[in-house]
């Protein structure tokens, strides 16, 4: 929130602050540009987020648990009723899988709670231009998640119909055998919507949190707590609203996949 | 902006974190969470079990507390008839014991009355016969009339 100056700039120095805050630090031409910011920040974010809860599951006891098994089960019970709720059967990688989605772009998600200026600036410091340390602000961190979950759709589909069912859901729902092309259209934009929409609703709500951000550091410096607090109040909201969502989406189109439709 | 090359770093990513979550974290947690949820079932049924076997244990330490307290009763009523005997039975023998020794008593003074009687009847016999001899002066055979005096003697 806090910024490194606000009524020196003028527009230009303003247009150029936001720009810089949201150009990535990258190496790399054309597609095969890397987001360095990106790669480092969620790494790091996911190895810590493994280490504390393989701290609270190596030792777990069925006694009295610890703080950290305290803390990794409240996870674990709450990812797991939430799959139990939706998904048919059970499975022994979709609870994880939804874990480690829930806890990960949470994790991503809290960095835009860092003072936007924070990092940066220690990153100029250590010589690195561009900084950005929000992975979800960043596409290619959703979409990431998003594109697993495409082809855990496509997996768990034929996994739980069978080839020729789900051959045939694509070919006869829902419309029924005589709209057949109509049904491949549907099915084919449903399939793509489900990943498209995923990963852009986190996105989204989290560059525009960022944005807000950055814009609430330009204001002058004795004003910034007020808009900076309210907005951050709310922004933990957004933070877990938005690790809930994109984590119960993946676990109901994973579900939906899964389940037949042949009752319909 | 835009999508490059970093998407498949993260979604690698991903799948190695994916991957340890399922191998290192969630089994354990899982297997201690049921182990957990067994223990506090297992400690519920005990709970039960213990109620049921303390009621139990209470009603039977109820009928045996009650069969002691009759039995008690029992034993107290047997006692003080048993003392209630001896006292009877000791007055008893006090009395005959009394009685015989009043009998003894009453013999001795009987047989003591005759000794002296016997006593003084010699005595009375021999008085008047010295009495007797002083008065017939000499002329009295104490032997010829020996007779008459111990006749004499018996009648007094």
């Amino acid at each position: 929130m806090a910024s490194g100056g606000g009524e020196q700039h003028g527009t230009d120095s303003a247009s150029y602050y936001v720009s810089h805050h949201l150009t990535h630090l990258q190496v790399g031409e054309g597609f095969w540009t890397w987001n360095i910011d990106t790669l480092i920040v969620s790494t790091v974010l996911g190895v810590i987020m493994c280490g504390v809860m393989y701290l609270g599951a190596r030792r777990a006891t069925s006694g009295v648990p610890g703080f950290l098994q305290n803390l990794v089960e409240s996870l674990v019970d709450f990812i797991d009723g939430l799959v139990k709720e939706s998904f048919p059967g059970t499975s022994k990688f979709v609870p994880p899988f939804a874990l480690t989605i829930f806890v990960w772009t949470f994790l991503w998600n809290c960095m835009d709670l860092v003072p936007v200026d924070w990092l940066p600036a220690a990153a100029s410091m250590a010589g690195l231009e561009y900084m950005r340390v929000v992975p979800s602000a960043d596409m290619n961190a959703t979409f990431a998640i998003s594109i697993s979950v495409f082809f855990l759709i496509i997996i768990y589909s034929i996994a739980g119909k069978g080839f020729g069912g789900y051959a045939k859901e694509w070919l006869s729902h829902p419309f029924g055998w005589y709209l057949l092309p109509f049904n491949i259209i549907i099915n084919f934009v449903e399939l793509m919507a489900k990943p498209v929409s995923l990963s852009l609703r986190l996105f989204g709500n989290l560059y525009a949190g960022e944005l807000i951000f950055i814009l609430i550091a330009l204001l002058p410096w004795g004003v910034q707590f007020i808009p900076g607090f309210a907005w951050a109040v709310f922004h933990i909201l957004v933070v877990t609203l938005q690790a809930f969502i994109i984590t119960v989406l993946s676990v109901v189109y994973l579900s939906m996949a899964y389940e037949s439709h042949d009752e319909h | 902006m835009g999508i490059n090359a970093t998407i498949i770093g993260q979604t690698i990513t991903f799948a190695v974190f994916v991957l340890f979550t399922m191998k290192f974290v969630w089994p354990p947690i899982k297997q201690a969470m049921n182990e957990r949820a067994k223990k506090i079932e297992d400690g519920l049924a005990a709970a039960e079990r213990g109620e049921a076997s303390l009621a139990e244990a209470s009603k039977a330490s109820d009928g045996a507390l009650k069969e002691a307290r009759a039995q008690a009763q029992d034993i107290l009523a047997g006692a003080n008839r048993q003392a209630n005997d001896i006292v009877e039975k000791a007055k008893t023998e006090a009395r005959t014991e009394a009685d015989r020794i009043i009998a003894a008593a009453n013999e001795e003074i009987d047989a003591s009355m005759q000794r002296a009687k016997a006593e003084l009847r010699k005595e009375v016999s021999a008085i008047a016969l010295a009495g007797a001899q002083k008065v017939l002066a000499r002329e009295v055979d104490a032997s010829a009339h020996d007779d008459l005096l111990k006749q004499l003697a018996t009648e007094i």
